[in-house]
């Protein structure tokens, strides 16, 4: 029987990463998820983990580690967040190069400068390019399904590339809420071994990985990631349908809220959804016609579902804590790109906001409303638009 | 007739048909360190083969594993330049946990080891990881033309080292990596040359036999950056050991103070102590090294260079605890 355990998204992802059962943890400390490596140390140093723990001078060598021991054919887990994963950077090209399916887990938490420990999306977003899965969890319950999620679709042979699962910082890392902590053995069926299938190191079957690529080869490694993100739709979707088929939870690449016969559709990733839904039934309640969507899947960007998404509403208003400059936010851009040669399309507007963990209030959402608001009138809005910010401190 | 045995196996792990440059001194360190390595594999695991290599960006790396082929008889992993030592962690990780009977090598140039990939090296020494780490010092980026590093010797000339009017090439002492790496007090370090091959597979083995981890840093001929002849690698390299240029030691079990000498040769007098050395009188003036390469030619016309470079080699060795006679030429 599963056990329903009260614990913050760190623990959450702790807990998923010990009933994943991966081989090798290289972690180093960063807040906000500094818990989750300690909570894994734990597990390890009490035996219910039957892992080694590589503890590392620094998130480079986290990933690097992750990636020796994923070449070498073990399943393989860490964690980080913010500068620790912009630190990773350059490894997290080549993991994903490599088709190395390690996942990481992400306390979601902005980049310097300023230093800030807080919540936004900026440090996975500007992973966006890499190859990388990536995962965006509402709150703890789905910090935990997710990186099972992550882990069954980074190791299916048709995708096999490495994925993160983001979970807000401090929102979500530090807040404690009930988590369905699933059955072991229904994991272990549900993940299976992890076999290697190109990538060991094996004496007895001596293969080089890691070569250089001239002109001639580099071009089809690239697009060998291209479509193994395409290929990774699919299997995410039918990922979704066993993991609801054994544990009774839906997740999908974009999940709808009340989007039935809505004007105005908000989107949004992570926690800020948690809100969006409160939000939209406040709106309901007013006799609004809005919806609420939210993106659980960023990479491989779900084009289709975002096509069928805009044939629902007359305006989508995106709601983004991440900036991309002289775009806007990162979701706008992907946005633009899947509507771009629809012969009808719903307007765009797009609102930064909550950076920096800046809390992301209904007075906030009502400032955005209104902008969204205009736009279904006709009247001209701004495409890009900040929210809540201080104009009096600037 | 007796049949003498070869002095290590005849196995290959790197194979002909790299793309080194002719008369490559790292090429040959490499191709004589994964057979002692597996000399030792095969008395310690009953498998010769039973090793993994994880390798820095480099000179090296490039020309052993173009796509699609590969020089690499061994499993070998490239990742990038400055995290051999931490790919290698994750490996030996992994292989724990596998079951896996055998040792990790870990190989990186001067740049990926002495400057880019110091910490991932200090953290994988100090973490005690089973692997042995080969640091192929060829003193420059090589693989990017022939930039200084922090392992090139002083009054080298380097692309971005340039003598000139205010400048006598490189202005900075060697930095000592292995003396760094002993600073870990792990269980081996030695330096060792392919002017010496005997001394350098003999060391190659005991690193290998060592568990937990060990350093080896082996100075091999560059005739590209160092602008010497194809074929003279060699005598280059021996040459750098009977002038006193380059110190042959070992360090063992993490006793920094009993750091062992290996007899210099060329008529270089040892002076022991405690069955330690303690003294070397030099017979050949670091002059006879200098002149074969081109990259030393500019400091023939500043003497004064030639003797810093003199005064420095000095001060190394006292830090091993050996007291040096330098010989300036016709002395």
């Amino acid at each position: 029987m599963p056990i329903k355990k009260v614990m913050k998204a760190n623990e959450a992802a702790a807990w998923a990463a010990k009933l994943a059962k991966p081989k090798v943890i290289a972690a180093f400390p960063i807040t906000p998820s500094t818990l989750v490596p300690e909570k894994i140390s734990e597990f390890v140093a009490n035996g219910e983990l039957d892992a080694e723990f590589v503890k590392v001078e620094s998130e480079h060598s986290a990933i690097s580690a992750c990636v020796g021991a994923s070449a070498a054919g073990v399943r393989t887990f860490t964690a980080t967040a913010s500068q620790g994963l912009a630190l990773m950077h350059e490894i997290l090209f080549i993991a994903a190069g490599m088709r190395l399916p390690i996942v990481i887990a992400i306390g979601n938490r902005a980049l310097s400068a300023p230093i800030n420990i807080w919540n936004d999306w900026q440090d996975t977003i500007s992973e966006r390019d890499t190859g990388w899965l990536q995962f965006y969890a509402e709150n703890n319950q789905e910090a935990l399904d997710l990186i099972l999620i992550a882990f069954k679709v980074a190791e299916d042979e048709r995708v096999l590339l490495p994925a993160m699962v983001g979970f807000d910082a401090f929102i979500l890392t530090h807040t404690v809420e009930p988590v369905e902590i699933p059955d072991q053995e229904l994991v272990d069926e549900f993940l299976g071994e992890y076999v290697p299938k190109h990538a060991y190191l094996d004496p007895a079957k001596p293969i080089t990985q890691g070569a250089l690529g001239f002109p001639a080869h580099y071009m089809e490694a690239r697009y060998g990631v291209w479509e193994a993100n395409e290929a990774a739709k699919k299997v995410i979707d039918e990922a979704f349908a066993e993991f609801e088929k054994r544990f009774g939870r839906k997740y999908q690449k974009i999940e709808e809220y009340r989007t039935e016969d809505a004007d105005i559709i908000f989107v949004t990733m992570g926690s800020l959804a948690g809100t969006l839904k409160e939000y939209v039934d406040h709106l309901r309640e007013k006799g609004l016609k809005v919806g609420a969507a939210k993106i659980t899947v960023y990479r491989p960007f779900p084009v289709e579902e975002v096509r069928e998404l805009a044939k629902k509403a007359k305006v989508l208003a995106l709601l983004e804590k991440n900036v991309t400059f002289s775009v806007g936010g990162a979701l706008f851009q992907d946005f633009s790109r899947a509507l771009i040669n629809e012969s009808e399309k719903p307007k765009i507007v797009d609102f930064i906001l909550g950076l920096g963990g800046r809390d992301v209030t209904f007075k906030d959402l009502d400032e955005a409303l209104a902008i969204a608001q205009k736009a279904l009138n006709g009247e001209k809005v701004e495409e890009v638009n900040w929210i809540g910010l201080r104009k009096e401190i600037l | 007739m007796a049949v003498r045995k070869p002095p290590v196996t005849t196995r290959e792990y790197w194979a002909p048909g790299h793309a080194a440059c002719a008369g490559c001194g790292c090429a040959t360190a490499l191709r004589l360190a994964t057979k002692a390595f597996s000399e030792v594999m095969e008395e310690k695991y009953g498998d010769p083969d039973a090793f993994a290599i994880a390798h820095a960006t480099g000179c090296m790396e490039v020309v052993s594993a173009v796509f699609p082929y590969t020089a690499w008889k061994a499993p070998w992993i490239h990742v990038a330049f400055e995290n051999a030592a931490a790919v290698a962690s994750g490996i030996e990780a992994a292989w724990k946990k596998l079951g896996k009977k055998g040792k990790i090598l870990a190989i990186g140039g001067d740049g990926g080891t002495a400057d880019i990939g110091m910490q991932a090296l200090s953290g994988m020494l100090e973490r005690w990881h089973n692997v042995v780490y080969l640091m192929y010092d060829n003193e420059a980026y090589m693989n990017t033309g022939i930039q200084r590093s922090s392992s090139t010797p002083y009054g080298a000339w380097t692309t971005t080292s340039p003598p000139g009017k205010y400048s006598i090439g490189e202005d900075k002492p060697k930095k000592w990596v292995a003396l760094i790496a002993a600073a870990h007090q792990i269980p081996y370090v030695a330096t060792a040359s392919i002017g010496n091959p005997f001394d350098f597979i003999r060391k190659m083995k005991k690193a290998a036999k060592v568990d937990g981890p060990a350093f080896v840093q082996v100075q091999c001929t560059c005739p590209t950056g160092w602008k010497s002849p194809l074929e003279k690698g060699v005598e280059i390299a021996r040459l750098a050991i009977e002038t006193g240029v380059w110190p042959l030691f070992e360090i063992e079990n993490g006793d920094i103070w009993n750091i062992k000498i290996q007899a210099p040769g060329g008529g270089a007098k040892v002076k022991r102590k405690d069955g330690r050395v303690v003294a070397i009188e030099f017979k050949k003036p670091i002059e006879e090294y200098l002149k074969l390469q081109g990259r030393f030619k500019h400091l023939f016309k500043q003497p004064e260079a030639i003797d810093q470079l003199r005064e420095q080699i000095k001060t190394m060795w006292k830090a091993l605890g050996v007291e040096v006679t330098l010989p300036k030429p016709g002395e």
